[in-house]
C-alpha cells in the first residue's frame, strides 16, 4: 500500500511538473524550498511571489528514486547477507531476520516522527514536530508537493523523494549495529533498544550534521549568520561528512562495541570455534553492498552532476584500493589473503570514503580506500585483541574504525592543494575556498571535534538504552537457547533443513 | 561374509568405486566422515580469529561380500585409494552372521 501510494505520488509529480512546463506558467508552490519550509510560512511566502517556484529537474528525480533503491538494497538483503553469511548456522535467519526487521521497523518510524525530528526546524541538536506523520509534504486538494532542497541555488527534490532517501539511511545504520551483538541478542530486546537509539541518537546526529536551510535562503551576506545558526551543530562549526562517515559508521560502530560489552560475550566466544557458516553469502552480500554504495555516496549529492559523479568514481577507485590493501595485508602478516578479507576491505573501503565521496578528489580516494584496508585488517585483530569485547562481525572494527579515518582524511583531501573540491566561502558568497587559503590543519581539528561528539554521544545514548531494555525486558537469550542457535529457539524455524 | 569399512580421502572415492565393481562387488555405501588420524589438520583465520581444524574429512566405503572375495576387495581399495601420502584412510574387516534382501526375503550369499 505504501508503495503504491509513493507510485502515486511520484507519478502525480511528473505529472504535474509536465503539466506546468506545459503551461509556461509559475507552479503554486510555497516560494520556501528548503526542507524546513513549514506550511504556515506558506503565505508569507506568497506574499513576495514574484519569480517562478523552481521546479525540480526530471533526472535529479530521477536519479534519487534510483538512488534510495540501491540504499534499499544494501540493506535488505546485502547487509543481512554480509552478516548473515558470517554466523553460525544455528543463528543464520535471526540474522537474516534482525537485519529485515529493523530495517521496517526504523522506516516506520521515520515517517512517523524520525524525519521530523533529523530535517526540520528546531535548535541545533533536535529538529522539531513540523512533519509528524510527514504532514505538509503533499497537499491532496491542490495536489501539490513541497519541496527539499539541494546543494545548488534554484534546484529542489519533492520533499517525500527526500523523506524516503533519508529513511534508508536511518534504517540501515540501526542493521549495522546488530552485527556486534549477534547470535546472543533476545529478538524483542534487539526492537527496543532501536527504538531508543534511533530516536536518542540517530535521530539528533543527522540533525546535528545534515540539517541546514538550504541554499536557497542565503539571499543577502547579511542572513549568512542568521541562516547559519539555524543548522545542526556540527554543521555550523563546518564539518564535512558527504554521505555519513559520522552519522551512519561512527554512530552505530560506537553503539555496536558499547553493546558487545553490555550483553557480554557469546558462551564458547574464544574457546570454541566460530566460523562463518558461509562466506559465499557474505561475498554477495558484500559484492551487493559496494553496488548499492552508489546510490548512497553518489545520491548523496542529491543532484545528478559533476558532484555525483565525483562521488560515484571516489566510491568504485577506494574500495578497490581497499580490497587490495587488505588482502595484501593478510598475505604479508597472517600468511593467506581470504575471500573474508576481500569482501572486509570491501566494506572498509566503502565506509572510509562515505564521508569523503563528494568532498575529496582522485588523489583523496586513492589514499583513503588504501588506508582503510591496513587500518581496518588492525581494527578487527590487534585492536579487537586490546579492546576484548566480543563485537562478533567487528562493527565497531570497521564501521568506527573506518568512519573515524574517512572522517578525518576528508578534512586532509578536501584541501584543493591535494585535489579536493574545497567547500564554499559562504553560502551567499557561493565559490569555494581557495587553496591559499586552506587550512588543513583546521579543517583536520573540525573534523576530530565532529568525530568526538558523534563517539560521546553515541556511546552514552547506546549505553543507558542497552541498559533500561536489560533492566525491562532483558538483553540476551538464555544460556539454553543460546546454545541452540536463536533460529529454533527464537524464531521456530532453521535456515537449512537436512 | 564380511563387511569391508573403508576410511578415504573423499577424492578418491570414485577410483575406489570402480575397483570395487570391477572384482564383482554388487553395491556400496557410503558416508561422509569426519576424523582424526596421524594426518594433523590445517588452521583456519577468520578476521582475527584462528582455529585449528582437528576433524578432517574423509569418507567412508562400506561393502558386504562373501568371505572368498575379501583378499581381492582389500587389494582393490589399497590399490585404488593410495596416493602415498599421510592420510590415506584405514580398511576395517568385519564378520558378517546374517544378510536379507528387504524386497524378496533372500538370505545371505544370495542377497548380496
Amino acid at each position: 500500500m505504501k508503495k503504491l501510494c509513493a507510485f502515486l505520488a511520484v507519478v502525480l509529480s511528473l505529472a504535474f511538473a509536465g503539466v506546468t512546463l506545459a503551461q509556461d506558467k509559475p507552479a503554486a508552490t510555497p516560494e520556501k524550498a528548503a526542507a524546513e519550509a513549514k506550511p504556515a510560512a506558506a503565505p508569507e511566502a506568497k506574499k513576495e511571489e514574484a519569480k517562478p517556484a523552481p521546479t525540480p529537474n526530471k533526472g535529479d528525480v530521477a536519479w534519487m528514486l534510483t538512488s534510495t533503491a540501491l540504499v534499499l538494497m544494501m540493506s535488505v538483503p546485502a547487509l543481512a547477507l554480509f552478516y548473515g553469511g558470517m554466523v553460525r548456522s544455528k543463528n543464520a535467519l535471526s540474522m537474516l531476520m534482525q537485519v529485515f526487521v529493523v530495517f521496517s521497523l526504523v522506516t516506520v518510524l521515520w515517517c512517523i516522527y524520525g524525519y521530523s525530528l533529523a530535517f526540520t526546524e528546531g535548535n541545533s541538536f533536535f529538529g522539531g514536530f513540523d512533519r509528524l506523520f510527514l504532514k505538509g509534504t503533499f497537499d491532496s486538494d491542490k495536489g501539490e508537493f513541497s519541496m527539499a532542497a539541494t546543494f545548488s541555488k534554484g534546484v529542489v527534490l519533492p520533499e517525500l523523494v527526500y523523506v524516503a532517501f533519508q529513511a534508508t539511511f536511518a534504517a540501515i545504520t540501526c542493521c549495522l549495529i546488530l552485527g556486534a551483538i549477534a547470535e546472543r541478542a533476545k529478538f524483542s530486546a534487539v526492537l527496543a533498544f532501536i527504538v531508543l537509539w534511533f530516536t536518542f541518537s540517530y535521530a539528533p546526529i543527522a540533525h546535528m550534521v545534515w540539517f541546514w536551510m538550504g541554499p536557497d535562503v542565503y539571499t543577502s551576506a547579511k542572513v549568512v549568520d542568521e541562516m547559519n545558526g539555524k543548522a545542526g551543530l556540527l554543521w555550523q562549526w563546518g564539518a564535512l561528512d558527504f554521505a555519513g562517515g559520522t552519522v551512519v559508521h561512527i554512530n552505530s560502530g560506537i553503539a555496536g562495541l558499547v553493546g558487545a560489552y553490555l550483553i557480554g560475550r557469546r558462551i564458547g566466544y574464544g574457546k570454541e570455534a566460530m566460523p562463518p557458516h558461509n562466506l559465499t553469502l557474505t561475498m554477495i552480500g558484500a559484492a551487493l553492498l559496494w553496488t548499492g554504495w552508489f546510490g548512497f555516496n553518489a545520491g548523496s549529492a542529491l543532484e545528478a552532476n559533476g558532484i555525483a559523479g565525483l562521488a560515484f568514481i571516489n566510491t568504485y577507485l577506494a574500495t578497490a584500493c581497499a580490497v587490495l590493501s587488505w588482502i595484501a595485508g593478510e598475505a604479508i602478516f597472517k600468511g593467506k589473503p581470504s575471500m573474508l578479507g576481500a569482501a572486509s576491505g570491501a566494506v572498509a573501503g566503502l565506509v572510509a570514503i562515505t564521508p569523503a565521496a563528494g568532498n575529496v578528489g582522485i588523489p583523496g580516494a586513492f589514499v583513503i580506500g588504501t588506508a582503510a584496508g591496513l587500518v581496518c585488517l588492525w581494527g578487527v585483530s590487534g585492536l579487537k585483541k586490546m579492546l576484548g569485547a566480543d563485537d562478533s562481525l567487528d562493527v565497531f572494527g570497521v564501521h568506527a574504525i573506518g568512519g573515524i579515518l574517512g572522517a578525518l582524511l576528508t578534512g586532509v583531501f578536501n584541501s584543493p592543494a591535494l585535489g579536493g573540491p574545497s567547500f564554499p566561502v559562504d553560502w551567499f558568497v557561493g565559490t569555494a575556498v581557495p587553496a591559499k587559503d586552506y587550512s588543513i590543519a583546521a579543517q583536520l581539528w573540525i573534523q576530530a571535534k565532529a568525530v568526538g561528539v558523534t563517539f560521546v554521544w553515541s556511546g552514552v545514548v547506546a549505553a543507558i538504552s542497552y541498559k533500561l531494555v536489560d533492566w525491562t525486558i532483558g538483553l540476551r537469550v538464555s544460556e539454553e537457547d543460546e546454545r541452540e542457535g536463536l533460529d529454533t529457539s527464537a524464531h521456530g524455524e532453521a535456515a537449512y533443513r537436512m | 561374509m564380511k563387511l569391508v569399512t573403508a576410511i578415504i580421502k573423499p577424492f578418491k572415492l570414485d577410483e575406489v568405486r570402480e575397483a570395487l565393481s570391477a572384482i564383482g562387488v554388487q553395491g556400496i555405501t557410503v558416508t561422509e566422515v569426519k576424523g582424526f588420524g596421524r594426518q594433523k589438520g590445517h588452521t583456519e583465520l577468520y578476521r582475527g580469529a584462528e582455529y585449528v581444524v582437528d576433524f578432517l574429512p574423509k569418507v567412508k566405503v562400506e561393502a558386504a561380500i562373501k568371505s572368498e572375495m575379501l583378499e581381492q576387495a582389500i587389494e582393490a581399495i589399497e590399490k585404488s585409494a593410495n596416493t602415498g601420502k599421510i592420510g590415506d584412510g584405514k580398511i576395517f574387516v568385519f564378520d558378517l552372521e546374517k544378510v536379507i534382501r528387504i524386497r524378496t526375503g533372500e538370505t545371505d550369499a544370495a542377497a548380496l
